[in-house]
């Protein structure tokens, strides 16, 4: 149990260390897209509102399941889609139309 | 074997997630990679559906049609105008669905739980009930429902921080005793009331801040997830989330010349408290005001022009307008830049997405450090709806509240055109010396309608 809360630290620490050189290369103008993405990333809450909500451990835990999945879906389907919609429309200078 | 399987899958995801963020690095690939991490979501999510503590699907499937229905229409109809709202709602739900995940392990498990759960769960739950109130909050204000002005009273900081040093108590207790799950339930309450009250002393202006600091908190919220549930993408992907948060409330933070320290316990109100006083008697001198006609002169016999555009451009949303009026003075050979400042706007990058909203290329806005050297050589500046961002009292003025903050050059420009509704102060309080200076032309009006008819008298 002490072994696999050291793993989880590990992972931990090197996914922020990796979030932080990544992220840190993002331009501010693409600030908005980008916090955009990672709050969809981040509704990967889902995955543990999914068990929490199809479990049957308790009527408690699955109302409070439901409601996480319905929030997190939210996030993800939403914030995936808005982020593609806000890309499309960061162009280069195109021809010149007049 | 699903253990294996859904590893496999969240092991792939992770990849996913970490490429997409990398290719979220450059306009060019930003979108691929948006569709890298949306891939690697639906794997993930797919995999966890064959989990075998799940033994019916109605309320997963439930729950996901609901949530996919208002998350699409919510992508498909909001106005970019209304995207830090967006952003803040988003932050709310990632905090309650984070909250109630903890909430039901410990409902679950009561007493029995071990201390390598309960750490995380408290954690969790604290993070992500304050987010979710104070994401509602940032909302509420960024919508207009609650007023933008700080809300501010007597002892609020050492009130704040007593609330939060009792919920830290009772969080320590609890550890000790998980049999008392009063003393859960009542850290709960107080955590969704902290984010309430963390957000009340928050002004319009100091909104990109808090907005990234919510993110950093949502983000952990779910990597706290991940150690309660033993899941190592919640780790991850919480990990990522929040670190971009944490980065962005940085840049932000020296965007404004506010400390570090200053932004972790969140007393952004200080500012606007001190400021009238501080500042108020800089400023003398009679104001320049121009008409369309004077403007449109001065573009006219313009080479190089920057604009400079700040939340009152998105609050009459002007892009459009303004996209045109640079259309016809490129069409007449004149170079149009946009200079944007990190805390132009409502979050980060919020102008950026609006110019693009208006088809602006993104090879035409610059950041700060890159164009501030280039005023000096500009023929005309328009402020479109800024104020504090091109304040020369940062640079000049010890006393003023924003001094040291890194403004935009604009007063070095031969003509400083402002666009204005009226002359207010800005957000802080604090009188603009830029628009007594001889070389600034003050154009009032509503700033759509004034670039409308720029447009106008630029065409004839």
């Amino acid at each position: 149990m002490q072994a696999e809360l050291l793993f989880a630290f590990y992972i931990f620490m090197l996914a922020a260390f990796l979030g932080f050189q990544v992220i840190s290369k993002v331009p501010p103008l693409l600030h908005t897209p980008l916090m955009s993405a990672t709050n969809a990333i981040s509704g990967i809450s889902l995955v543990g509102s999914l068990v929490a909500a199809g479990a049957h451990y308790n009527p408690v835990s699955t109302t409070l399941g439901f409601i996480a999945v319905t929030a997190a879906t939210i996030n993800v389907v939403g914030g995936f889609m808005i982020t593609d919609r806000m890309l499309k429309m960061f162009k280069k200078k195109e021809g010149k139309k007049s | 074997m699903s253990g294996t399987l859904i590893q496999l899958t969240y092991f792939i995801a992770s990849a996913c997630f970490i490429l997409g963020l990398k290719d979220l690095g450059s306009p060019e690939t930003a979108r691929r990679g948006n569709f890298f991490a949306a891939a690697g979501m639906f794997l993930a999510i797919v995999g966890t559906l064959v989990h075998q503590d799940i033994v019916s699907y109605e309320w997963i499937i439930i729950g996901m049609i609901i949530g996919s229905a208002i998350g699409g229409a919510m992508a498909v109809f909001m106005p970019m105008t209304a995207m830090p709202e967006r952003i803040a709602l988003s932050h709310a739900f990632g905090g309650l669905a984070a909250a109630f995940v903890g909430i039901s392990e410990y409902y679950r498990h009561g007493a029995e739980m071990e201390l390598l759960k309960t750490v995380p769960v408290g954690f969790e739950v604290i993070f992500g009930a304050l987010t979710f109130t104070g994401s509602l909050m940032a909302f509420g204000k960024l919508s207009g429902y609650i007023t933008q002005v700080p809300v501010t009273y007597k002892f609020q900081n050492q009130s704040n921080i007593s609330l939060f040093g009792l919920a830290l108590a009772l969080y320590i207790a609890w550890l000790f005793t998980p049999g008392y799950p009063i003393l859960f339930y009542i850290m709960l309450g107080l955590a969704f009331l902290i984010g309430v009250l963390m957000v009340l002393p928050i002004g319009g202006a100091d909104m990109p801040v808090i907005i990234c600091l919510l993110n950093s908190y949502a983000g952990l919220a779910a990597s706290a997830t991940g150690f309660v549930l033993s899941n190592n993408i919640l780790i991850i992907a919480g990990a990522l989330d929040g670190a971009s948060g944490f980065i962005l409330s940085i840049m932000m933070s020296k965007a404004m010349n506010r400390s570090f320290a200053n932004v972790l316990f969140g007393a952004f109100g200080s500012v606007a408290e001190t400021a009238p006083g501080a500042a108020a008697a800089s400023v003398g001198g009679s104001v320049n005001e121009g008409t369309i006609d004077d403007a449109v002169t001065v573009l006219r016999n313009a080479q190089r022009v920057i604009v400079v555009p700040g939340y009152g451009m998105a609050v009459s949303q002007a892009q459009h307008a303004l996209r045109e009026l640079a259309d016809l003075l490129d069409s007449d050979g004149v170079t149009v830049k946009y200079a944007i400042h990190p805390v132009a706007g409502r979050m980060p990058g919020h102008m950026n997405v609006l110019l693009a909203e208006a088809n602006v290329p993104y090879d035409h806005i610059f950041d700060l450090e890159d164009i501030n050297e280039e005023f000096s050589k500009t023929d005309a500046v328009i402020v479109i709806g800024a104020n504090d961002v091109v304040n020369p009292a940062a640079k000049t003025n010890p006393s003023s509240p924003i001094y040291g903050m890194p403004v935009l050059n604009v007063e070095e420009a031969r003509t400083v055109i402002v666009l204005k509704r009226s002359m207010s102060a800005g957000f802080a309080g604090i009188d603009n010396e830029l628009f007594v200076l001889p070389n600034t032309m003050m154009v009032f009006g509503d700033a759509k309608q004034t670039v409308t008819k720029m447009v106008q008298a630029l065409k004839n």
